[in-house]
């Protein structure tokens, strides 16, 4: 096959908000960058983030970045690195401010300032009560986020390559990054993306699990590209499952919806969060909510003929008030769960959201890897921010709100690192292998000639199936051991995927075949690292590590205050410290303690 | 819903293996969990994978899936597949070039959204926090900034099929009104000047299709005649 090259001195993939936020920089300072993106850059997932972003703004009760830093180290269960998260909570005024100078129409206090809502797991005075540091657009903060950040790109004349499917990560003999291979959609042409810096704003992988609130663009495409090219994956048994999906469709119900005062009940009608967290009742933090709902479900007072949910209630709530602050999750239970909440409460589980791990960085957005005794090394000319990167500012457990500001900081913080780089003549554009695509070409030929293989809709189905009941919120010593069994099993059937559609034009068939070797990757590195630990930690608990007075909430700092690292090659697995120390003077170290809300 | 099966025709058309674009005729069986069409369309992909249109976040905020159903345009994720005629006839969405099956080539759709400048223009110094708005100024932006970009407006306007290179379209009309009621944004003359011409602007006859078929029930039209009224007192 002919694989024509184009050179720039950046690419980056992905253009949802870390992808548009990191283009932003490298645009401005004049850099020739191409932004690939399999989808046009306004239907990337981060348009349906709703709730909205944390920053400590202070506008309608008193907040500083300090509360935020302790709520997020918190809420990582100290699994969060302290200098990331304070490099985060520090910025988060300045990038949400940089926002709305862009042009987002956030909602407004009656002083005309940024509205503000409470968020699970957000408090002020260290954990005394709530705090309204949600900065929102309604409930539709992430569209409003995502065109914002669009539009200033289309000002700022960012090059888009739009729905081009980048296939492989291109290394040479010393690890060095020097781009991509991407398909055309339209065309299925393959060419070769040649750069002085790669940067991944790929999104995560929620699509590994049968029930989630990912989009089906939710592939992993970034973190299996960073896997196959040897690239480790750090912290991947860590997945939050959001409180409220609704029922049976898995469509998302924002945290915002407790935050203005929405209460979760159980067949009794009983407010059953005040058992579990006494303090921030519904809106404890998202594992402690999940895990609680879980344990009324199990426990049979779950509700409806099946006893299968529970119910998120808001008819308390003024309808005017439900209307201003929470149109969109009226639509949303109209649509999908067929109740309008202003009369009925809305039927919600648990559901599969965010991926907490990912391909390791630094705060500055660099790739870093274990390499001659440091365990962050810099990988030449490669960057990663948003959900596809591990920073790890969410550590075992995000906060809500907390993703939308980290694509912005660390979209922002990639970026201008690349233009220092670049500026600098760090960055040099470095001769490609004469291999260069053989890898992409390889598995394209595959594809192709294919005969007596297996179906991706089944294998896919096989793989979000596994994954569902052997690494769910509550996680057990033997279906880890048979998941990772049944994974590699599943990995090997993917090995054989057959298309019957042959076509060079917007093949769909052959882009979801693709993105299916991205999404075992991901379920690989989930199971083998989660079976491997042996605690339980934020989002991973497991019944073989309950609570105990030397292991508070099963959490065993002595041998697991550690991030994973997961080698695709052989299910390797290695470990690095967590970093427990802040960037800077300005704060103490957050010390370790037990989590209770 | 219990289990059932459902029917369709639907527009297919390989430029790769088809000399011209053909109806289909294909019967699809849905589990009882089945609600929405797209649904549906996942199906049957498992059944024939070289059934093609985009799909992402199946909750009608990407403004990937939108087509034309039972001869209105709509998103298939919103869409009830048990309210649907059989046989549920689906065509890609009017009055755009068929890349492949359902998929449009959007090209035109989206220079006509470029065109009006889509950003905001502020071009005083940026202030160190937020610039103020008042919650009745930011109230004159709903209705307007929620538009994700299906089309499903545009090309259910007959203006647009017949001048797709020269009329704005209700997408982008409303996206440039969205600008205009931005307190913050100081380019309205500019954005006027942009509209003044007996097209971009003016071909809106308010048939009012973009409002009948909008999935967010935006109301385009309205936009339009908020632009007409800022042109008409600019000029007295």
């Amino acid at each position: 096959m002919n694989v024509a090259k184009r050179t720039f001195d950046a690419v980056i993939v992905g253009a949802g908000g870390a992808g548009l936020r990191a283009a932003l920089q490298l645009s401005e300072a004049g850099m020739k960058t191409a932004v690939l993106t399999k989808v046009f850059p306004t239907r990337s997932h981060t348009v349906a983030a709703q709730g909205g972003v944390a920053a400590s703004l202070g506008n309608s009760t008193e907040d500083n970045w300090h509360w935020h830093m302790y709520d997020t180290v918190k809420g990582s269960d100290w699994l969060g690195d302290q200098d990331a998260i304070e490099f985060m909570c520090k910025k988060a005024n300045e990038v949400v401010v940089e926002l709305e100078h862009y042009g987002m129409p956030f909602d407004r206090t009656d002083n005309g300032k940024i509205y503000q809502r409470p968020f699970g797991g957000h408090s002020m005075n260290y954990g005394q009560a709530p705090v309204m540091r949600s900065c929102a657009a309604a409930d539709r903060t992430g569209h409003a986020m995502l065109h914002a950040l669009y539009q200033r790109n289309v000002r700022a004349n960012t090059q888009f390559f739009v729905e081009w499917m980048a296939l492989d990560l291109i290394r040479n003999e010393n690890g060095d990054v020097l781009g991509v291979t991407a398909m055309e959609m339209e065309t299925g042409e393959v060419s070769i993306f040649h750069a002085k810096a790669t940067v991944f704003a790929t999104g995560g992988a929620g699509r590994i699990y049968h029930s989630s609130t990912n989009a089906f663009i939710n592939t992993g495409d970034g973190v299996g590209m960073a896997a196959r090219a040897g690239i480790p994956l750090e912290d991947m048994e860590f997945w939050q499952f959001h409180p409220t999906g609704v029922a049976g469709a898995g469509v998302l119900i924002t945290e915002g919806v407790r935050g203005e005062g929405g209460i979760l009940r159980n067949a009794s009608g009983e407010r059953f969060m005040e058992r579990y967290a006494p303090n921030l009742k519904d809106l404890a933090s998202r594992d402690v909510v999940s895990r609680a709902m879980t344990t009324e479900i199990n426990e049979g007072r779950g509700c409806g003929p099946d006893k299968d949910h529970v119910l998120l209630d808001i008819t308390h709530l003024a309808p005017e008030n439900i209307m201003k602050r929470l149109p969109g999750i009226r639509e949303i239970a109209i649509q999908f769960a067929g109740v309008d909440p202003i009369k009925a409460p809305i039927p919600v589980v648990p559901t599969c959201h965010y991926q907490m791990g990912g391909i390791p960085t630094n705060y500055k957005g660099q790739v870093v890897v274990p390499k001659d005794g440091n365990h962050n090394t810099p990988v030449v000319g490669f960057y990663a921010a948003g959900e596809c990167a591990c920073a790890s500012v969410h550590g075992a457990n995000r906060l809500g709100t907390n993703s939308l500001l980290d694509l912005l900081v660390f979209g922002k913080s990639a970026g201008e690192t690349v233009v220092e780089d670049f500026q600098s003549g760090n960055l040099s554009l470095k001769p490609l292998p004469a291999d260069a695509a053989d890898v992409s070409l390889a598995r394209l030929a595959r594809l192709e000639s294919q005969t007596g293989g297996e179906s991706v809709f089944d294998v896919g189905l096989e793989m979000r199936r596994t994954m569902q009941k052997h690494a769910g919120v509550f996680r057990f010593d033997d279906l880890l051991k048979q998941g990772v069994t049944k994974m590699a099993e599943v990995a090997e059937r993917a090995k054989r995927t057959e298309i019957a559609d042959k076509s060079k034009v917007w093949n769909v068939a052959r882009m979801e075949a693709l993105e299916l070797d991205n999404l075992i990757e991901v379920a690989r590195a989930t199971i083998v690292s989660a079976e491997a630990r042996k605690e339980s930690r934020g989002a991973h608990v497991r019944d073989d590590a309950p609570d105990t007075a030397e292991n508070p909430n099963g959490r065993d700092d002595a041998n697991w205050l550690k991030h994973t690292l997961w080698y695709s090659e052989g299910n390797r697995l290695d470990y690095k410290p967590v970093n427990l120390k802040p960037l800077s003077d300005d704060v103490k170290p957050i010390a370790l303690a037990k989590r209770t809300y | 819903m219990s289990k059932r099966s459902v029917s369709f025709k639907i527009y297919r058309y390989d430029p790769d293996r088809d000399e011209k674009p053909y109806m289909q005729d294909i019967t699809v069986e849905l589990e009882a969990s089945d609600k929405k069409l797209l649904d549906a369309l996942v199906r049957l992909r498992a059944k024939d994978d070289s059934m093609s249109f985009r799909r992402s976040c199946r909750e009608g905020v990407c403004g990937s899936d939108a087509m034309n159903i039972n001869g209105k345009n709509g998103l298939a994720c919103l869409t009830d597949i048990d309210s649907l005629a059989q046989p549920i006839t689906l065509r890609p969405l009017p009055g755009l070039p068929v890349i492949r099956d359902l998929i449009v080539d959007m090209t035109q759709f989206f220079k006509q959204y470029h065109s009006i400048k889509p950003y905001l223009v502020n071009n005083d110094p940026a202030p160190e926090r937020e610039r103020l708005q008042s919650p009745e100024e930011r109230e004159e932006l709903n209705g307007l900034y929620e538009c994700i970009l299906c089309a499903c407006c545009s090309t259910s306007c007959p203006s647009f099929w017949w001048n797709p290179d020269k009329f704005v379209g209700p997408a982008g009309l409303l996206a440039a009104y969205r600008f205009l009621a931005d307190t913050r944004d100081q380019d309205t003359n500019a954005r006027l000047d942009n509209l003044e011409d007996p097209y971009r602007l003016f071909r809106c006859h308010s048939i009012m299709n973009c409002v009948d078929v909008c999935p967010k029930s935006l109301n385009p039209t309205k936009a339009i005649g908020k632009i007409k009224d800022m042109m008409v007192r600019r000029a007295v």
